[in-house]
């Protein structure tokens, strides 16, 4: 069994109440990091672990750390992005509902660290009971001399504020989360400046995914170097994997990132199996916007290695035999999932949720989603399906944000390694509306290049 | 002596040219001019933070600069990209960003009404120039346009939403030149439009100059609407002291005979104004003699435009006086003492809406 590090403590009955986090050690990496590790030795540790983005993208969070523009009299700011809206991914919410004060420990160690004396927490609007219980343990933290002014007597002052969102994916996008905060249009700004520079009014902000913030915690505790021993290579420590889909056992593990996929989807300890004993037809590993592989290309790659929860193993081969960890929201699909349904449920999730500001995001996802349409109730032409992928390939990398790669990536994977599903979508339109393409050659062992 | 002020070598489709440091690439490429100028929908140099979001201006840098030569990895927006020393971008010699535009032409237009043969800005519209430039020649796209309802703006301008292209320039200009912005974008993704959320007049000093950074007939004037196609009216520099002190007087009367149709500000060759007017020199400054004529306003040759062919034209010689030998044709009768139509005592200019035939019916004037 991998160790835990975030949740180490979950199961703890009370663990959400300052008393019991308290007892049971907590704060007292905030208390080392304040009383005897000071700001430059904190980031020094964050950056020695080795600590990547939890958000999606997998950034360094300590190089991230220290970019953050330092100009004199000007506040500085830190942004905690709950903003947790990924078709798939649910850590967050199970971090802040149970370990409420895990993040705040987090957010107050980073906050020292970055020498910011404000912090918000922009959490998504239907996360509608979560801002109370943040509230609450706010106060008792507050209570407790762990916010307000002169924090445990170090004269380091935090306000933690909790802000909700009104319900936008693109508001996870760091600068439109930024504008929503400010009061404005959740937009997404137009890069350079980055937050680093220019970020909440204006004044150098950082912006870093929950998941991020509490892991902070873990390796103030326990160091860096202790911190890098867990995970393999460049993927170091635990990441939080929200699972879900058909398996036996969905919800949100903990794991070391030196397991297989294979492991983590059949063993026991994981998510115990396909459902109803069906078979493994695809997966998407990390939240919707990550491209979906099929059973096959899952469990191996391309090259014939097994393939391993970690940042560089998933995304091994590219975006043509491999995928993403991104945030962790692993959905498994077995043998009677239609991947042009799943894949147009996708599409309309980005043409609901385009902010609407550039182009070809704004016309494209929508033109993706009627043609997507048309082929799965049988109205869909051949040439639609080259149509899609000219229209993914326009919009891939021309938007302002990630949204627009995001829409058009699981359009192309869904392409790129289920073509003869929508094909037979399109030969045989009466039956489709009957049944599902099944599992087909998907699970089939991959081809071995022949070696001389 | 001040110190020379350090200027950054450019490379835009292998023609140098040097720029001041923060200058971004596109208007680094109107100093060059031609054909290297991406073209921009959105971006426009009177307004500040706009840009950026029509896409149409993508380009490629090939080399970041002289310090650090890696090339960009995805196409810039150039309007919003500043340029470094050093920097080589290329536009049109570039298949990938020709191909990327192309694309972006297409997605303008899936959800455009295409409606040009009824809108009063063919002729002097950004989105027909992009499209005749840079589109396909069909669209692919099968599906229902997405379309509004019409919103009141007020007595002045119009708005047909289903036109927009959402450039948010509108936006800026009212933020930037009126006191208090009434409009803004709502919604989001294909269905976020311009809106007053609760219907609002626009009425505001110089709100009226929303109409002439549209790139596309969404905005409109409601004084000059279906008067007259642009390419029959002339376009004439003409300048009057208004009291604003904001205003510059400085305007192009859009005219046929004595007649002013239509008030707009100066644009340049980018389409962009060259100096913002207020409302009242727009809207209800329509008699020729409120104005002081300086000339006709010199337009460029490829727009449809200048095919009135009023500048520097020789008027053609009448044939039929050498086919008569010199004898003068006779009159045999005006048709005017006939006919109900075309009556000449009749300004076009003051009828409200379009022409009708009853404007011309004897029993009704």
């Amino acid at each position: 069994m991998g160790r835990k590090l975030l949740l180490e403590n979950a199961h703890i009955e009370g663990i959400r109440y300052y008393d019991t986090y308290r007892k049971n050690g907590g704060y007292a990496a905030a208390e080392k990091a304040l009383k005897s590790m000071g700001p430059e030795a904190v980031l020094e540790e964050v950056k020695k672990s080795g600590l990547r983005g939890r958000g999606g993208a997998g950034f360094p969070t300590g190089m991230k750390w220290s970019f953050i523009a330092k100009p004199e009299g000007v506040p500085r700011y830190l942004v905690c992005n709950a903003d947790e809206s990924e078709p798939g991914t649910f850590k967050d919410r199970y971090l802040m509902e149970f370990l409420p004060h895990l993040l705040i420990e987090g957010l107050l160690i980073s906050s020292f660290t970055l020498g910011a004396n404000a912090c918000y927490i922009y959490i998504r609007g239907e996360y509608a009971w979560i801002p109370d219980i943040l509230e609450q343990a706010i106060a008792e933290a507050k209570n407790n001399g762990w916010l307000g002014k002169n924090i445990q007597g170090t004269g380091f002052d935090l306000e933690i504020y909790v802000q909700r969102g009104a319900g936008a994916y693109i508001c996870g996008e760091e600068t439109a989360l930024i504008e929503s905060l400010e009061g404005k249009r959740g937009n997404p700004r137009i890069k350079p400046p980055f937050p680093a520079v220019k970020g909440l009014w204006q004044c150098p902000t950082v912006v870093n995914n929950v998941e991020t913030l509490a892991a902070v915690v873990p390796i103030v505790k326990y160091g860096g170097d202790e911190y890098i021993k867990l995970g393999t290579g460049k993927s170091t420590g635990t990441k939080l994997i929200s699972a879900c889909g058909n398996i036996n056992k969905p919800g949100v593990y903990e794991i070391e990132m030196n397991i297989s996929v294979e492991e983590f989807i059949f063993s026991d300890e994981y998510c115990g199996g396909i459902r109803n004993g069906k078979r493994l037809k695809a997966c998407i590993p990390g939240g919707s916007s990550v491209p979906v592989l099929p059973a096959n290309l899952l469990l191996k790659t391309a090259k014939g290695d097994t393939r391993m929860m970690t940042y560089e193993s998933l995304a091994d081969g590219g975006f043509a035999t491999g995928s993403m960890l991104g945030s962790g929201g692993f959905i498994v699909m077995d043998e009677d999932q239609c991947i042009v349904k799943n894949t147009l449920t996708f599409a309309r999730f980005y043409h609901h949720e385009s902010c609407g500001q550039c182009s070809p995001c704004r016309e494209g996802t929508g033109w993706m989603e009627k043609v997507l349409k048309n082929i799965d109730t049988g109205k869909g032409k051949m040439s639609d399906i080259d149509l899609l992928w000219d229209i993914q390939r326009k919009i891939e990398g021309n938007t302002i944000c990630p949204l627009g790669d995001a829409a058009a990536w699981p359009v192309a994977a869904a392409i790129r390694h289920f073509r003869d599903e929508f094909e037979w979508h399109v030969k045989n339109p009466e039956e489709a509306q009957r049944r599902n393409f099944g599992l087909a050659h998907y699970a089939d062992p991959l081809p071995v290049a022949a070696t001389v | 002596m001040a110190e020379e002020k350090k200027l950054f070598k450019v490379k835009i489709d292998n023609i140098s040219v040097e720029v001041e440091p923060g200058t971004t690439i596109l208007n680094a490429a109107r100093g060059i001019g031609g054909d290297v100028v991406p073209p921009a929908m959105c971006y426009y140099s009177k307004l500040q933070g706009s840009g950026g979001k029509c896409r149409t201006c993508l380009v490629k840098v090939t080399k970041g600069s002289e310090a650090d030569p890696r090339p960009m990895p995805k196409l810039v927006a150039s309007c919003r990209t500043t340029v470094m020393d050093g920097m080589e971008v290329a536009n049109i010699t570039s298949p990938e960003v020709l191909e990327a535009r192309k694309g972006i032409v297409e997605f303008l237009l899936i959800n455009h009404p295409l409606d040009c043969p009824v809108c009063d800005q063919a002729g002097e519209c950004d989105l027909q120039d992009l499209s005749y430039e840079h589109g396909a020649e069909g669209t692919r796209y099968e599906f229902k346009r997405r379309t509004f309802d019409k919103i009141d703006l007020g007595e002045h301008i119009q708005l047909h939403m289903t036109r927009c292209i959402l450039c948010y320039r509108c936006v800026f200009t009212a933020d930037q030149l009126t006191e208090a912005r009434e409009h803004g974008i709502l919604d989001r993704g294909d269905h976020s439009q311009i809106s007053t959320y609760i219907q609002n007049n626009l009425d505001n000093d110089f709100i009226g100059n929303v109409i002439d950074v549209c790139p596309v007939g969404a905005l409109t004037d409601k004084t000059a609407r279906f008067k007259n196609r642009v390419w029959f009216l002339k376009p004439v520099d003409a300048h009057r002291n208004c009291d604003n002190p904001k205003c510059c007087g400085k305007v192009a009367l859009w005219m046929r005979g004595d007649e002013v149709f239509r008030v707009t500000a100066r644009k340049d060759q980018y389409g962009e104004v060259e100096n913002w007017i207020c409302d009242t020199c727009r809207f209800e400054k329509k008699d020729a003699k409120d104005w002081t004529i300086e000339g006709p306003r010199k337009i460029d040759r490829h727009s449809v435009i200048s095919q009135g062919h009023y500048v520097n034209t020789v008027k053609p010689k009448d044939p039929l006086v050498d086919v008569l030998d010199g004898r003068q044709p006779k009159l045999l009768f005006d048709i005017h003492t006939q006919s109900e139509v075309n009556r000449p005592t009749i300004d076009l200019s003051k009828i409200d809406g379009p022409a009708h035939s009853d404007d011309f019916n004897k029993s009704q004037s």
